[in-house]
């Protein structure tokens, strides 16, 4: 039988549309986070005042991942997020973080994570590190993932997904916050997906 | 041949017609079809992504045969003078219901900011999102608009009908034939 993601590339490919995204070298290990169905999530958590927590998230983004079960230390992601698309459900607070006090999203409109290593830490489990890029700054950082599930989804495809976190200090990514109590200097970053093999 | 004149339907109008009679009733009955599959049914993703790609290559057609209709010249009513005002305030509400049934989906997909995708051939912008509650109240007008669609739609049909069959108009025909649009 023929899976939908097979009908649907045919489909595509009838048409013409040189706009696919494709990948030309993909293996079968290669996925796509899958973005059209929205089963991923950037999200944020900083400490205000050390009352509470703001949470927001990225809208936009996209993202690929290598990942093969028989070769773990092969694994890679690279993520680019639209800094721009932050929602934290309050539209002047989100124009004050993305101004020139915090984010600069207007000089800095893209936030990019480009891994360089993978180390298997137990089942199921790994730390990821690599190059982050946020307000022009790139630092190494590191992110213990966990492989939360892969298999067949319904409609034709084969999924992975995991999530992770870590925590980032503002100041390296030249985001001042000596204003504000100390426990608001950094950040929580986590982040869930699933991709789609290709 | 192509263009419309006083007495029938050039081949543009006759093609963008009954193209658009096929595709309208095939939506809605994969709409309809679609809108009850189950989460785990294979075509819970790829029936709405076909209905939403035709779906706008539909609005964009429309939108060139209301453009045809308006700088062509309209082929003269049949019937007695209330007939022809039925049948015109009839096709007036057909384009509005066809324009309101296809506006209405779009801003359900749009209504949280994002384009639509046509065959993930090109994508159509997202122009209005994030109105108060705006793809629930899209989706309760586009299903009420549908099926009012589809209701006039069978009245349209039955009217043809009685033209062809009753009055022996030339109304159905010339809807077929280009051919009718060259006699005077």
């Amino acid at each position: 039988m023929l899976t939908n993601t097979f009908k649907k590339t045919a489909l595509v490919t009838a048409l013409g549309a040189a706009s696919f995204v494709g990948f030309s070298q993909a293996q079968a290990d290669d996925y796509v986070i899958d973005t059209e169905g929205q089963h991923a999530f950037v999200q944020f958590k900083i400490n205000h005042l050390g009352y509470s927590y703001i949470l927001g998230n990225f809208e936009e983004f996209e993202g690929q991942f290598h990942y093969d079960p028989e070769n773990l230390e092969a694994s890679s992601v690279e993520m680019e997020v639209q800094v721009n698309s932050l929602n934290s459900n309050h539209a002047e607070r989100d124009r004050h973080f993305l101004s020139d006090d915090f984010l600069s999203a207007g000089d800095y409109p893209t936030a990019t994570f480009v891994s360089t290593g993978f180390e298997p830490t137990g089942d199921n489990e790994g730390v990821i590190t690599g190059d982050f890029t946020l307000k022009g700054e790139t630092r190494e950082i590191e992110m213990p993932v966990t492989l939360v599930g892969e298999g067949e989804d319904p409609w034709g495809s084969y999924r992975a997904g995991f999530e992770g976190s870590t925590m980032l200090t503002l100041a390296d990514f030249g985001i001042d916050m000596s204003d504000f109590p100390e426990m608001m200097e950094e950040l929580e970053l986590y982040v869930t997906f699933e991709g789609v093999r290709q | 041949m192509w263009r419309n004149t006083r007495s029938g339907w050039g081949l543009v109008s006759i093609f963008l017609h009954w193209l658009s009679a096929l595709v309208i009733v095939g939506l809605f009955v994969l709409g309809w079809w679609m809108t009850d599959l189950g989460y785990f049914d294979a075509w819970y993703n790829l029936a709405p992504w076909w209905h939403r790609s035709i779906g706008m290559l539909l609005l964009f057609a429309t939108l060139l045969r209301l453009c045809w209709r308006f700088i062509q010249p309209t082929p003269a009513a049949q019937g007695s003078r209330l007939e022809r005002i039925a049948a015109h305030l009839g096709h007036t509400a057909l384009y509005v219901l066809m324009l309101l049934v296809m506006v209405s989906g779009y801003l359900i997909s749009t209504a949280r900011g994002r384009g639509i995708s046509v065959f993930d051939w090109f994508e159509v912008p997202a122009l209005i999102s994030h109105l108060p509650n705006q793809a629930s109240i899209a989706g309760e007008v586009h299903w009420y608009s549908a099926l009012a669609l589809m209701l006039l739609a069978a009245g349209h049909a039955l009217a043809a009908l009685k033209h062809h069959y009753l009055d022996r108009h030339d109304t159905l025909t010339r809807m077929l034939n280009p051919a009718r649009s060259r006699r005077r």
